[in-house]
């Protein structure tokens, strides 16, 4: 199920809401909940019919009888009323205005929100503020108003609840009704002649009520804690009528002498809140996935390495710079494992640059970050195959001398610079800090060197520029920060993963006239990944054709160039456009025919 | 930075008298007459006339608040007819002893909350994940007056070590150590909700930060895993901490009003029960005023905190 068709989407079949069952019923914590809270709401229910002595008869006799008392399960309390009676009986009240509390608060607070969201303009200003103003007022604290000024009394606190939880619901009924009342459906329904209210009843409502029912679930819960809090502090039920949090405060008086008393009622209103509370979390996941706490998992400092079998690197592969031979990177999904890198083998050879190409979706990423283990995992895997540096297989390596490789040896730039730097630490921080995780030097020292490779990377007035924050550059400055970054150490291979893909044209060319200058004077390795042909043209040495997770083509960048084997080749070389060439152009980013083109990935 | 926090200043009066506008109308919905209803039904027809005509209200609602705010702003907040004193006295004296009591709680539920939901980030799947969570789960839904009736049991009737009641001993005491001791249950017993909601969001920013893009350049540029979580995680999570944090403020204040009760802590909360009880209205709109103020000034701290961990906020 998309969240999309969630949110904004128009009117579902009734399909969907058994899936959210089905998916609310496999959460065994939710599941178990359910069934708790109704039992506990049937017990309510059956009250008058149930075999229980009268709650609010006093029998001076039978006062304080402890637990297990015969004719009396949960004994009495100081008036020698049954204990379970007066259980089951306020439970029901305390149900009763909880759930009367959401109902209210749901009803109104959804009513406000469609009519601010739906007029928009300065009437949805105008309420808006007021919700606003309200929830500027800790919560309870403006129950408790209400019921100073309504005063005490079980119906009074029902409305002072209801009252302060309708900000909630007009707030997210709000904020979903804005978005709907500018798509299409709603436009058309405009145009159609139907009215207002038909609109609102017929084309949103029935799209926000997911919302009002995941505001609900998790609201519910507090609605009855809180009236049972007020009845504790004797504002709402009033005696001889008892709900759990009026047992529980009457009960405290005794709390020294019969603690029973007071703990049952506790338990009770425990029991249900809980309840409640994770019945509401599993609506709330089964209803909108996105929302799911549980669904993130962290990935870890390397990618999982689980290699059957490791393939011994030949003499080339310890010659050269960097090897990778026979890489296999897997993800998880659902049960199974989908293998987008197969096994594939190149070499990078000291100081030469060989371009990976490949669309999206070709793996040629996933190549780049297995090289050092960045793979997110979970879901990435890597299942097979070896990356050979300075004659050593890094995968062997553990997570310290993996992480003594990173920004080392081998450095990364990656591609969309804004979300790869962090938003919160100065670019001379980052980059300062790059220096000092591999080399022994203060803090001072470091900076002069930040502000030092800053230079190298012709980013100007350095010294200023190293005091501003990523959101504070220009998206070609930031890449040069990445470089600067990358530089740090003055490694031996750069792994470029689509530096230039993100910036504007002539931005771009800069940042390769820059890594071809860097490349020249420090004698490095770089592994250009890149979608781009054009790019490949202009700085690579040899190229390396990707599709499908597998390498098609490769070999001199001029011979490729100039006699594509592979059909795939010839179209991607095509894709550079040429002035005047317009027919061709488009011929060659027709759709490649071919075996499993239907797979989803690539093409 | 000065002139961030000059404007969220500026910013914090519009919501100040939106407050009490608000306050103002909840009180004017007095059914009846306010007069009578301040002085009680005992009251002589004298002084009510007298009260109707100092509380302006023979004039018409906006220009009846005016004169209101006018005297609020003034230091008058009426006179507690119950207590016969001002007040804004009574409430100033009680406003101190939640500050104590709410302050600690926020300060417990902070450190708390993190430390848990950091620690059951990174260990995300392992048993004290589990264990968090499953504390996390009974703390936010065990009702605070409830817990707190548990650990005066526990605490004060079987192990006899901790009071159960009362800010200072009545004989003897008065010192730090005295009021340490009992603040420790009341402050601990409000703490618990918020720890809790702070723990699980904590969780939930640590886990989403380490998916992000820049995270994955920290672990590229070879940086030990300790300083990825704890210096970039972290700091990126916060900014969406602590306006949580912030909220929780707005829990612990409300919350004061059932943990001073349990406890007979001599706060704010345990003095807005008993005036509504003995509906002595002034002292309640005086209460709630004062400490919705403070949830105001509260959140604008977390305010001016998350602009100062993100640059990006203050412009």
């Amino acid at each position: 199920m998309s969240t999309q068709a969630l949110e904004v989407g128009p009117p579902k079949d009734s399909g969907q809401s058994r899936t959210a069952w089905r998916l609310l019923m496999n959460n065994r914590l939710a599941a178990a909940a359910f069934y708790i809270v109704v039992l506990i709401v049937i017990m309510a229910l059956m009250a008058p019919i149930l075999p229980l002595h009268d709650p609010d008869t006093t029998s001076p006799a039978n006062r304080l009888l402890p637990l297990f008392s015969e004719g009396h399960l949960l004994g009495t309390d100081h008036l020698g009323r049954d204990v379970l009676a007066r259980l089951v009986w306020g439970t029901r009240v305390s149900l009763f205005v909880g759930i009367s509390a959401a109902l209210a608060a749901a009803f109104f607070g959804s009513l406000i929100g469609l009519v601010a969201g739906y007029a928009g303009g300065r009437a949805d200003n105008l309420i808006m503020r007021g919700i606003d103003m309200l929830m500027a007022f800790p919560y309870i604290l403006l129950a408790l108003a209400i019921v100073a000024v309504l005063g005490p009394g079980l119906l009074n606190a029902l409305y002072a609840i209801a009252i302060v939880n309708i900000p909630f619901f007009a707030r997210n009924v709000r904020g979903i009704t804005r978005g709907l009342s500018h798509r299409e459906f709603v436009d058309a329904a405009r145009l159609s002649g139907k009215s207002h209210i038909a609109i609102l009843t017929t084309e949103i409502l029935p799209n926000v009520l997911p919302i009002i029912v995941i505001t609900m679930s998790t609201t519910i819960g507090w609605m009855i804690l809180e009236t049972a809090g007020l009845s504790f502090l004797g504002l709402g039920a009033q005696p001889p009528q008892a709900d759990l949090g009026s047992m529980l405060g009457q009960g405290r008086a005794l709390l020294f002498t019969a603690p029973m008393i007071s703990v049952i009622p506790g338990v009770m209103v425990f029991l249900i809140v809980m309840g409640v509370n994770l019945l509401g979390d599993g609506v709330r996941d089964a209803l909108d996935p996105r929302l799911r706490a549980g669904a993130l998992s962290r990935p870890m400092p390397v990618t999982r390495i689980e290699r059957p079998h490791v393939p011994e690197p030949d003499e080339t592969a310890k010659a050269s710079a960097l090897a990778v031979t026979g890489l296999e990177t897997s993800f998880e999904q659902g049960g199974g494992r989908e293998v987008a890198v197969k096994g594939i083998s190149f070499t990078l050879r000291k100081g030469e640059c060989l371009g990976l190409i490949g669309e999206s979706g070709s793996g040629k990423s996933v190549t780049a970050l297995s090289i050092l283990g960045l793979v997110a995992s979970p879901p990435g895997v890597i299942t097979g195959g070896a990356v050979t540096i300075e004659g050593r297989d890094v995968l062997s390596l553990d997570e310290t001398q993996i992480a003594s490789f990173r920004g080392g040896k081998v450095a990364y730039i990656f591609q969309d610079p804004l979300t790869t730097l962090h938003p919160l630490f100065t670019v001379g921080e980052q980059v300062a800090e790059a220096v000092r995780a591999h080399q022994p030097i203060d803090r001072v020292g470091a900076h002069e060197k930040a502000v030092e490779l800053l230079r190298t990377v012709q980013i100007p007035d350095p010294e200023q520029r190293a005091r501003a924050y990523p959101h504070e550059l220009s998206g070609g400055q930031r890449q040069r920060v990445g470089i600067a970054m990358a530089l740090a150490n003055d490694p031996d291979i750069i792994i470029a993963d689509e530096p230039t893909t993100a910036l504007d044209v002539t931005v771009q060319a800069e940042i390769l006239r820059l890594l071809q200058a860097l490349r020249r004077d420090r004698g490095l390795a770089l592994l250009f990944i890149t979608h781009d042909f054009g790019v490949v043209a202009e700085i690579c040495d040899r190229v390396a054709v990707m599709r499908h997770g597998e390498i098609v083509e490769a070999g001199e960048t001029a011979t490729v160039l100039g006699d594509p084997k592979h059909p795939y080749t010839k179209r991607l070389i095509a894709c550079v456009p040429i002035p005047g060439q317009g027919r061709a152009f488009l011929d060659a980013i027709r759709a490649l025919p071919s075996a499993d083109t239907d797979r989803g990935r690539g093409a | 930075m000065a002139s961030y926090i000059a404007k969220r200043l500026f910013a914090a009066i519009p919501v100040l008298l939106g407050l009490s506008m608000i306050v103002f109308l909840i009180m004017a919905m007095i059914p009846g007459d306010p007069a009578t209803a301040i002085l009680g039904s005992y009251a002589t027809p004298e002084n009510v006339e007298r009260l109707n005509r100092s509380l302006g209200l023979d004039k018409a609602l906006p220009q009846q608040y005016l004169a209101w705010l006018g005297n609020l702003l003034h230091g008058d907040f009426g006179r507690s007819y119950a207590l016969n004193r001002p007040v804004l006295d009574e409430v100033l004296e009680r406003f101190s002893a939640t500050l104590i009591l709410a302050g600690t709680a926020l300060i417990l539920c902070t450190v708390f909350g993190l430390l848990a939901g950091i620690v059951s980030a990174v260990r995300q799947f392992g048993w004290v994940d589990r264990v968090v969570t499953f504390f996390v789960l009974i703390g936010i839904s065990i009702p605070s007056f409830f817990l707190g009736l548990l650990l005066i049991l526990l605490f004060a009737v079987q192990l006899r070590i901790l009071p159960a009641s009362g800010m200072y001993a009545i004989y003897g005491g008065g010192d730090l150590a005295d009021l340490l001791k009992h603040l420790l249950l009341p402050a601990v017993t409000l703490a618990v909700v918020a720890t809790g909601v702070v723990a699980r969001l904590t969780r939930t920013a640590m886990l989403e930060v380490l998916r992000q893009d820049f995270i994955r350049t920290a672990r590229a540029k070879g940086l030990s895993e300790r300083k990825v979580i704890y210096r970039h995680a972290l700091k990126a999570a916060m900014v969406s901490v602590v306006p949580v944090i912030g909220l929780q403020a707005g829990f612990v204040l409300g919350g004061a009003v059932y943990i001073e009760t349990v406890f007979q802590w001599p706060g704010i909360g345990a003095m807005l029960v008993k005036a509504i009880s003995t509906r002595d209205l002034l002292l309640v709109q005086g209460g709630v005023l004062f400490v919705a103020a403070a949830y105001v000034f509260v959140n604008l701290i977390a305010d001016i905190v998350q602009a100062v961990l993100d640059p990006r906020l203050k412009t």
